[in-house]
């Protein structure tokens, strides 16, 4: 009833292109930055920006990253963490080496070693597919961390092989370190965050996602059309591994402060594609849902479970909490194998309809 | 669409509203205890999780707290994982916790900035960032009552003594199997410094995290090589596993040694009879013949409060976690005195960390004369390089194999300091420390 286009013509090519062609999802996404820009910054305390927000939004970038090589491009990778790590040891290297440049500009640079490194490991691509791929990348995974460990010029010789994170200003005002204040750190993650997602919706309408998804659905009649698998491939990989190596410069400078190699292990990248499964492979708004699921709803039942009177020890709290993760996964894969994405694009067509059945 | 923000917005508020500082009694203190019964590391978490816990609850028990002042605390797991750490500190620091122990070195050193901005103390018993002992740089940071430097120098010490002096120590050669993460890297470069000192020669074996549970690979070189003596820097999984495949190897058990948080007792009884003459250097001894741990016996484990098995009571890691209750409750106490203040905030409390002395007569008060040595931390010296002593392995528990000796801390103290001022400057702008200590 309320969320139905009819009457909205489009009359230009234009408005016929648009991201959000319905009235209706322009002024929820209208409001939805509204809300990030103005009510979450005044409302959220420290904790909630800090533990929640920040990094929610960082690894909801990191999912876009693997989302475009797995959910695009159908290129299996269980390299994510290794790829975040190069951009967060990368952007450590720059900022050590270039003290006077601005933090902002050194994150959007890291991400491009990490593409390198993305493109490198991507040749395998070109002559193995599906599970044989993700061993690679699980290979790629593996070298990357060895590397974080052994490489001690990578962490500038620190005899704790940590990387850690000085103060840094953007207009004056310190984002990173220390010192950085939650809002300041939360409205430059937001930036980049939105930005990131706005070039990739693009990137993906375009020539160059349309020729991801072309070799996703059907490498040999994508090849046969004049899609060359070469470069469509290397740029999936480029691209994802460019957004996974800038979210992971952000997880260590705007989020964890300081980092030693575990941080970027196999774990960090099951992490990530869970999310992306969880949220629906190949899906923009997906990768925001399936952070959201596997990071925000650990901790809010990890809050909420004692508030409710459980009053069981935290250790207790905490395998509660990973059970009712584990069974709510199993729940919403049941019932919609594609991931929360297609959970919500039903939604939408049944209001559409709503109030009756179908139209 | 409109419907889903609002619920956000909802959310979200209710969500700070659920971390506001609870409402503590007038005369209580809040510390949150960051441990891990969990994971991998758990098999070492627990013990210490309940020494600290049990310590805390006997405290409250006995003597209703603080001179009066209830500890109020609760655990925080952080499954030994660095992200769980953060979201640990900060719902820590949304309750105004007195004093962070982090009982990990990653997330050590993750907090260890913030400490000074958030103005929370942080306490790392012997573990985490050894440079943190120099005082003048890192205010809000302890370490007593040793830096792992000081525990390795203490190894090398005690082989030196057991070949006769330290110029044996000369072509001999030193196997060194450690956990390849920051807290098995660490001791790396005073090794190497050692090992050109003294002339031995040393051989690396990196476990990593994943690996912990396989370490045949690493064994079979040991077997190899023929290292002399061996020196373990392992936690959690990994050091059972070590000593099984040493006892599987036949390596003698009398020449390996392990760093006080390789002194598990679930550890050594993995390697089995075989496992007997098993080392660990270590800041306590073991038992549960002391007063203050018949008292957590009577009040807390006798009366159903506690999680601890009381098979566990007086095991090495357990008693580990009693002396870092320990070291807060007293310096809780001396907080109390240095400020007047009976309800004593962040700031008094590094005060009170600042200013802790436990002679051997406060010891035998506390109830625990004999289990750790007396130590002072200095505003200089957030460590105190204070004396340590070797276990062995007897096959059913451990018992000294030394007397107290001191580490070197000669060798420690200059490469500690270069180490710190490192710090302050790749962490620029460090800030200073506010008040200078007295000359």
């Amino acid at each position: 009833m309320f969320y139905r286009e009819t009457g909205q013509f489009k009359t230009s090519y234009t408005a016929d292109q648009q991201i959000f062609p319905i009235r209706q999802d322009r002024i929820g996404v209208a409001i939805i930055l509204a809300v990030a820009l103005l009510v979450v910054p005044f409302v959220a305390n420290e904790f909630v920006l800090s533990a929640i927000v920040i990094p929610f939004l960082v690894l909801a970038l990191a999912t876009i990253g693997l989302n475009i090589l797995t959910g695009y491009a159908g290129q299996l990778s269980l390299g994510t963490g290794g790829f975040m790590g190069v951009g967060a040891y990368a952007c450590y290297k720059l900022v050590t080496i270039f003290p006077d440049v601005n933090v902002i500009i050194h994150i959007l640079l890291s991400g491009f070693f990490a593409a390198a490194v993305g493109v490198v490991f991507g040749l395998p691509s070109l002559r193995i597919k599906g599970l044989y791929l993700a061993v690679t990348t699980l290979a790629a995974q593996f070298f990357l961390e060895w590397c974080f460990i052994r490489i001690p010029w990578l962490y500038n010789y620190n005899p704790s092989a940590a990387i850690e994170v000085p103060g840094k200003t953007l207009f004056g005002v310190l984002i990173t370190g220390p010192a950085a204040s939650g809002v300041a750190r939360y409205f430059v993650v937001l930036a980049i965050v939105i930005g990131m997602t706005l070039l990739m919706k693009n990137l993906i309408r375009g020539r160059i996602g349309r020729q991801w998804m072309m070799i996703r659905d059907m490498d040999i009649a994508a090849e046969l059309m004049g899609v060359r698998p070469l470069i469509a491939k290397l740029s999936a990989f480029a691209v994802s591994s460019y957004i996974c190596g800038v979210a992971g410069a952000m997880f260590v400078f705007f989020y964890l402060g300081a980092s030693e190699p575990a941080v970027f292990s196999i774990t960090l990248s099951f992490q990530i594609l869970f999310m992306a499964i969880i949220g629906g492979l190949g899906s923009l708004v997906g990768s925001f849902f399936g952070a959201a699921f596997i990071w925000i709803l650990p901790i809010l039942l990890r809050v909420w479970l004692p508030a409710m009177g459980f009053d069981i020890g935290a250790e207790a709290i905490f395998q509660m909490a990973q059970i009712i993760i584990g069974a709510l996964i199993i729940f919403f894969l049941i019932v919609e194998p594609h991931g929360l994405a297609r959970l919500w694009a039903i939604g939408k067509e049944k209001l559409r309809v709503w109030p009756f059945p179908y139209a | 669409m409109n419907m889903n923000s609002m619920l956000a917005g909802t959310l979200l508020a209710g969500l700070a509203a659920s971390f506001a500082a609870p409402a503590l009694a007038a005369d209580s203190v809040y510390i949150q205890l960051p441990t891990y019964r969990t994971g991998p590391y758990a098999g070492s978490g627990i013990a210490i999780a309940n020494g600290m816990s049990d310590y805390l609850k006997m405290i409250n028990a006995r003597d209703g707290g603080v001179n009066g002042v209830k500890i109020e605390f609760d655990e925080c797991e952080t499954g030994y994982d660095t992200q769980k750490g953060v979201e640990c500190y900060e719902q820590a620091k949304a309750k105004n916790t007195l004093v962070f122990n982090p009982w990990s070195t990653g997330i050590t050193l993750q907090v260890i900035p913030k400490s000074s901005v958030d103005k929370i103390p942080v306490l790392s018993m012997a573990y985490g960032l050894s440079a943190a002992a120099d005082g003048t740089t890192f205010p809000w940071v302890f370490n007593p009552p040793d830096t792992y430097w000081d525990a390795l120098s203490g190894i090398i010490k005690y082989i030196g003594e057991q070949e006769g002096g330290m110029e044996n120590l000369d072509g001999k050669t030193i196997g060194y199997i450690f956990l390849d993460a920051g807290y098995g890297r660490e001791p790396i470069p005073l090794l190497e410094d050692l090992a050109s000192e003294y002339g031995f020669e040393v051989k690396q074996y990196p476990v990593a995290g994943k690996e912990m549970q396989n370490q045949s690979s690493q064994w079979l070189s040991v077997r190899r090589d023929r290292p002399d003596y061996m020196i373990m820097w392992g936690w959690g999984a990994m050091n059972p596993t070590a000593i099984k495949e040493a006892v599987k190897n036949r390596f003698d058990m009398s020449k390996f040694i392990g760093v006080w948080w390789a002194g598990g007792d679930d550890d050594a009884r993995a390697g089995g009879a075989g496992a007997k003459g098993y080392k660990a250097i270590s800041f306590n001894n073991v038992g549960a013949d002391y007063p203050a741990l018949q008292d957590i016996k009577k009040l807390v484990i006798d009366a159903d409060n506690s999680e601890t098995p009381e098979s566990q009571l007086g095991e090495n890691l357990y008693n580990k976690g009693v002396a870092n209750a320990v070291y807060m409750v007293e310096a809780i106490r001396t907080a109390q005195e240095e400020t007047g203040k009976t309800v004593i905030n962040a700031e008094d409390m590094r005060v009170g960390l600042e200013n802790l002395e436990l002679d051997e007569a406060r010891l035998e008060e506390i109830g625990l004369k004999g289990m750790i040595s007396p130590m002072k931390i200095t505003c200089k010296n957030h460590s105190g390089h204070n004396p340590i002593f070797v276990q062995e392995w007897d096959g059913e528990k451990y018992t000294p194999a030394s007397d107290w000796f001191e580490p070197m801390t000669e060798k420690v103290t200059p490469i500690l300091m270069e180490a710190s001022k490192e710090y302050a400057t790749s962490n620029a702008p460090w800030p200073e420390r506010e008040e200078p200590c007295p000359e």
